[in-house]
């Protein structure tokens, strides 16, 4: 049974039908990248998946629980984590604070044990810091030491992109949603972002759709690509099928012979 | 720009500053208060103050950020004095106009003992002369304070800050050292300080500051930074508390009842901080739930209750007061909560009316006694003895406590779980919800804990005054909680402190008198003068707390020149604030 | 906001597990609660009036009529948040006081006007006088304040303009209680070809009612004019379209924002003269109410439209005059006229729980009220 399935998922905003019926599904420890043209509704895709829109019809299914409508938080307390395509930390919260912030859902003392400093809530705090930490070091040495105390705003490009990365981890993901990961990094970043992506789930098991750009991304990390063209499903494969299916380079290079005569 | 036209705009503007204040009649208030005696009353230090202002900003003319700027006394002075200049004409203008026309019909204060005192008590044409002199002269001062080096302006305005502080707070500094003979060095019998004690207070201000203030820098850098700072801060926490507790001891009734309003105000302002400061939800309406504190109170513990009245003890009556705040808390935020910035504002504005409109109306008269209100509050029995108001240096060590409570709540709220996700809503709310956070609960939250600190302060006021009505539950109360919030800094509890110290206890609460009963007419002008001063020059408000000036100041510039300036602290804009 | 509610196709509905929001059914209780209040409220007052008690007839129409005068000047108030909520995004709270400052300084001329005769001979030439004071005045004040405290904060986080505009406010009320003096002053008595009754469609309506209602019917026609089919008008709707674009296709952004305000102003200006003919007394609080509820007006007609705003307007000025009355006191809620503002203040809190958008409103939904 795959970790989430979609089936039949639409959504139109005031008569563009972001999502026309898309089909997806994904296995547990699979890297599937979704690809399109600008406008085919890709972050639409995520966004109803992860519960900021409620679709208009079809089903998502993760892990045997429907879960479509849901309200984001509680998506997110499932297992489904994403990072966004224009970055949205908080910009004015430490890089520590940013990704003990993603430990929220994983954690449970409120108010009560925070003003008579309970023992639990010590050792809950605690724990978040360490996680958070670990979590950080899993990116090398670019978000540790003097950094875990900078405000994010301060950080490079690249690194806020893996500062995102590492908050959706702190939610403690089954799957992760990552929207153009590598957009703005250099080449050099790139490789290095894929080959994390590789580690996201060798090392900690995790399940990976991405959205990209970079087709050179998409070849060396997806075990599957699904390609999106104005809210509907052109078609599914590995890479070099599709990156040879007519379809998908009619989607992104228009049609040749109705392009001429008109 | 050029240089020129800055002197004539802004002595234009100091002219008109003048003409207003005189118009409003805060020259002939303040003239009743002497600071230096017998040379400058309050009336002259504002009316010569403002062309100092005006020559000082003239003097500095158009800030370039690339070019290092100008410091030169002639030059300064030329310009300050011109500036002043200008200014004192158009102001000679408008006490001629007001000499020569009557129009008390329409602006009662601009009458003949406006004229007087703007003219020095004079002859109308050698008093206008000596206007415009002064003027001219107050312009040259403001524009050579700007022409000295960094190292003496710092001096002029520690000097000016500190004469001024003790020529104000006569009242206190006479509760503290008590001792007739040492406070008539200081002060003259009529008030106001002695002229040469000012000299000295000013000359040690200087001499001390200089010396010192580099030291003191350091020191509040330890205490923040360092292992061994931490130990320190614990003892300077210690101190700050015996302060709190031989404070009271040492001054008079007077005093220690400004410091009950004071403390009040602090708890309501430490509430408030944690809704507006912490979450980020603006509320206008939590007057509402101050008044549910105190009426609940007054309903628990006074016989004259008209419905129901089970005349509790006040520590008994309190956990019930907080559960009713708490479920108040509840039903204003849970309609709100899709709503977000100035909707919210405009609604909680709306249901603190509504709270005051129905605690007014004979429909509820049956209840909570209407227009009349409800009397013969007991006070808070500890043992066998009972405080209220009536034993003010008392009472309070009871707001002390609450206040202390409090702030330890936001304290610790602050950096835990609780605390980043308000944090993490405030800063972009879907995102929060995106990675995992109830935005519903967590905004519940911020109201309830928000709701329960107001309650205290609540069933404090109610014990303290022993009657409640409802106009101490007026719309102007939230307001200045939220000057006093944003004023002292949003999110930073010393900032709600200093915020509540300055605004509530030296120029008086919305329905109380502040130190300078002078200020009571003009308090609320300066409340907003202030306030939108702070918005435009300094939104992080006096002591901000650092999360929050990163978010205010969103320039990119700005941040840097935040990060590069975090290392030497920020003591010495504080003062420019505070001046 | 996020909350489940979709219009999900049928058989996924089925699928889907039934779930229970606190606070969604928090909402619903309130507009089932609201609804069986005003219906039970109606239903006694009918009861009451059936039975003979209660206002007559007469007193029902006048009733209404002095609503609609009333609401159409807050309706005017209303304009300006709309059109500043339109182009700069917050709300103005120091609106209130624009309006409040027309007024005072019209006071001045009409009092003048009235001491040397000219208001008893020619009262209508005079109503113009006092109205043109009070427009340029209230126009200046919204022009200063916008230079002096709003637009230095192009840019600010949003909350900032509204707390500024909270201390303008402040600072313009006291000014004016410094400067004027706080107590309660009357504007002369309304001229006596205005206190009888005209006959509107068979309807008896008093002169001033009839003037403040015509006032503000062609104000709004003039502004509909200027937005609709002047360049400044469009303009303005291009500002508060997208100031960015605005600003790149050669209009003046900041010159149109000074025009907004200017526009705004005059018509609370126009307003201030209104209360001073429907109320004649004028202190340095007088607005403050009428500027939130103005506020509301404009939230209950949709912010940013400005037909909304006027019908909104008229819409609070039929609730709070009518609403004790019609529905309080079908309750048996004794003295319902105290609770008038609460009634508007009411009416804000359920305009956005059942419509935060308005009633004319589309362009703002809860999405952007960000």
């Amino acid at each position: 049974m795959p970790l989430l399935q979609i089936d039949k998922l639409a959504k139109q905003f005031g008569g563009v039908k972001a999502l026309d019926g898309v089909d997806f599904h994904i296995d547990e420890g699979e890297i599937v990248s979704v690809i399109g043209p600008n406008g085919a509704g890709k972050t639409s895709f995520f966004n109803v998946i992860s519960g900021m829109f409620a679709p208009d019809s079809g089903s998502i299914v993760f892990d045997g629980d429907h879960v479509a409508g849901h309200l984001p938080n509680e998506i997110t307390k499932r297992g489904i984590a994403r990072t966004f395509q224009n970055v949205r930390l908080f910009p004015n919260l430490t890089v520590l604070e940013n990704v003990m912030v993603g430990q929220h859902c994983r954690t449970s003392q409120g108010l009560f044990g925070t003003i008579f400093q309970t023992k639990a809530q010590k050792a809950e705090e605690q724990l978040i810091e360490d996680n958070a930490k670990e979590i950080l070091s899993f990116f090398g040495t670019r978000l540790t030491g003097y950094r875990h105390d900078q405000p994010a705003f301060a950080l490079s490009y690249a690194n806020r992109r893996r500062l995102e990365i590492a908050r959706a981890m702190a939610t403690e993901p089954r799957l992760l949603l990552l929207d153009e990961p590598t957009a703005g990094m250099n080449p050099k970043e790139t490789i290095e972002l894929t080959q994390l992506i590789e580690k996201l789930r060798s090392e900690r098991g995790l399940t990976v759709v991405l959205i990209e750009h970079d087709m050179k991304v998409v070849r060396d990390v997806s075990d599957r690509v699904v390609v999106l063209d104005h809210g509907v499903k052109l078609t599914e494969g590995d890479y070099d099928s599709v990156s040879t299916n007519e379809a998908v380079i009619e989607a992104y290079l228009g049609r040749p012979t109705t392009e001429a005569s008109s | 720009m050029s240089r020129d036209s800055y002197v004539t705009r802004w002595g234009l503007i100091g002219g008109l500053g003048m003409s207003f204040t005189g118009a409003i009649g805060m020259i002939n208030s303040f003239d009743e208060r002497i600071l230096i005696n017998p040379i400058l009353s309050m009336g002259y230090l504002t009316l010569f103050g403002l062309p100092a202002v005006v020559g000082y900003v003239a003097a500095k003319g158009e800030v370039n950020i690339l070019e290092e700027p100008v410091h030169d006394i002639a030059d300064g002075a030329l310009k300050g004095a011109g500036t002043g200049l200008i200014a004192g004409v158009a102001v000679a203008l408008f006490v001629l106009f007001t000499n020569t026309f009557d129009v008390t019909d329409f602006f009662p204060n601009m009458r003949q003992t406006m004229v007087d005192v703007m003219t020095l008590h004079l002859d109308l044409v050698i008093g206008l002369i000596t206007l415009i002199v002064l003027s001219a002269a107050g312009g040259a001062v403001g524009g050579l304070i700007y022409g000295l080096d960094d190292k003496a302006r710092g001096g002029v305005r520690r000097a000016t800050l500190w004469v001024i502080v003790f020529a104000l707070f006569e009242l206190v500094v006479t509760d503290i050292i008590d001792i007739e003979v040492i406070t008539d060095l200081i002060y003259a019998r009529g008030g106001g300080l002695q002229t040469w004690s000012a000299l000295i207070i000013g000359g040690l201000a200087w001499w001390l500051g200089e010396r010192y203030q580099g030291k003191v820098s350091e020191f509040t850098a330890m205490a923040r930074e360092s292992e061994q700072g931490s130990r320190l801060r614990w003892s300077l926490i210690g101190v700050a508390a015996l302060g709190i507790v031989v404070l009271p001891m040492l001054v008079g009734g007077i005093v220690n009842e400004l410091l009950i309003n004071v403390a009040l105000f602090v708890l309501m302002g430490l509430g408030l901080n944690i809704v507006i400061g912490l979450a980020g939800l603006l509320d206008l309406g939590y007057v509402a739930f101050f008044a549910v504190g105190a009426y609940g109170m007054a309903v628990l513990t006074s016989p004259l209750s008209p419905a129901f009245s089970p005349e509790l003890n006040w520590w008994v009556a309190l956990p019930v007061v907080m559960v009713l705040a708490a479920i108040a808390g509840l039903l204003v935020g849970t309609p709100v909560i899709g709503m977000r910035g100035d909707y919210l504002a405009i609604v909680t504005l709306g249901f603190g009316e509504i709270v005051r409109l129905l605690l007014l109306s004979d429909w509820l008269t049956p209840f909570f006694g209407g227009a009349q209100g409800m009397t013969r509050i007991p006070g808070i029995a500890i043992g066998p003895w009972t405080i209220s108001g009536t034993s003010p240096e008392l009472f309070i060590y009871m707001t002390a406590l609450f206040v202390g409570i409090a702030a330890y709540i936001s304290h610790r709220a602050q950096d835990s779980r609780v605390g980043r996700a308000w944090a993490a809503m405030r800063e972009d709310e879907d995102v929060a919800e995106a990675i995992g956070i109830s935005t519903v609960q967590a905004k519940l939250l911020a109201f309830v804990s928000g709701a329960v600190i107001a309650s205290f302060a609540g069933a404090l006021f109610s014990a303290k005054v022993g009657t409640v009505f409802t106009n101490s539950f007026d719309v102007v109360v939230s307001l200045i909680i939220l000057v006093v919030v944003i004023v002292g800094g949003m999110g930073s509890i010393r900032g709600v402190a200093i915020g509540a110290l300055v605004l509530i206890g030296v120029l008086g609460g919305p329905k109380s008198q502040g130190l300078l009963t002078e200020f009571a007419e003009f308090k609320l002008l300066i409340y907003g003068a202030i306030l939108v001063y702070m918005m435009l020059k300094r939104p992080e408000g006096l002591l901000p707390s650092v999360r929050r000036s990163r978010e205010l100041h969103l320039e990119e510039a700005e941040q840097d020149a935040w990060l590069q300036k975090k290392g030497d602290s920020s003591e010495d804009e504080e003062v420019e604030a505070t001046t | 906001m996020f909350a489940g509610v979709s219009t999900a196709a049928p058989e996924v509905a089925k699928t889907r597990r039934f779930k229970f929001n606190w606070v969604d059914g928090f909402l619903w209780f309130i507009r089932v609660a609201a609804i069986i209040t005003i219906v039970v409220g109606i239903t006694g007052s009918i009861q009451k009036f059936a039975g003979g008690g209660g206002p007559s007839v007469e007193a029902w129409r006048d009733l209404i009529i002095s609503s609609i005068s009333t609401g159409s000047m807050y309706g005017l108030i209303a304009l300006g948040y709309s059109m500043v909520y339109g182009v700069l995004g917050f709300i103005n709270f120091a609106h209130g006081e624009v309006f409040m400052s027309g007024t005072m300084v019209g006071l001045i001329s009409a009092t003048i006007l009235f001491n040397n005769g000219f208001w008893d001979s020619n009262p209508y030439v005079s109503i113009l006088l006092v109205l043109i004071v009070a427009m340029i005045t209230s126009m200046l004040v919204a022009v200063v304040v916008e230079r002096v405290a709003y637009r230095p904060l192009r840019g600010a986080p949003r909350l900032i303009p509204l707390i500024t505009s909270i201390g303008v406010s402040f600072f313009i009320q006291y000014a004016f209680a410094g400067l004027f003096g706080v107590a309660i002053r009357n504007y002369p008595p309304a001229p006596a070809s205005l206190a009888r009754d005209f006959d509107i469609l068979g309807i008896p309506v008093e002169g001033t009612k009839l003037l403040v209602i015509s006032v503000a019917v062609l104000s709004m026609i003039g502004l509909w004019y200027f937005v609709t089919k002047t360049k400044t008008g469009s303009a303005m709707r291009a500002v508060a379209e997208d100031k960015e674009i605005a600003g790149l296709m050669g209009i003046d952004v900041d010159k149109t924002i000074v025009t907004t305000f200017a526009v705004g102003g005059a018509m609370a200006g126009v307003a201030g003269l209104l209360w001073a003919l429907l109320f004649r007394g004028v202190d340095f609080l007088t607005g403050f109410l009428p500027g939130i509820k103005a506020f509301t007006a404009a939230v209950l007609g949709g912010i940013g439209n400005l037909p909304g705003a006027m019908l909104g307007g008229v819409l609070l000025g039929l609730f709070e005059g009518v609403g004790p009355l019609l529905v309080l006191d079908g309750l048996g809620i004794p003295a319902v006229s105290q609770l008038k503002d609460a009634v508007a203040f009411a009416a804000l809190v359920l305009v956005l729980i059942f419509r935060p958008s308005g009633l004319l409103g589309e362009r703002l939904g809860s999405e952007e009220r960000a």
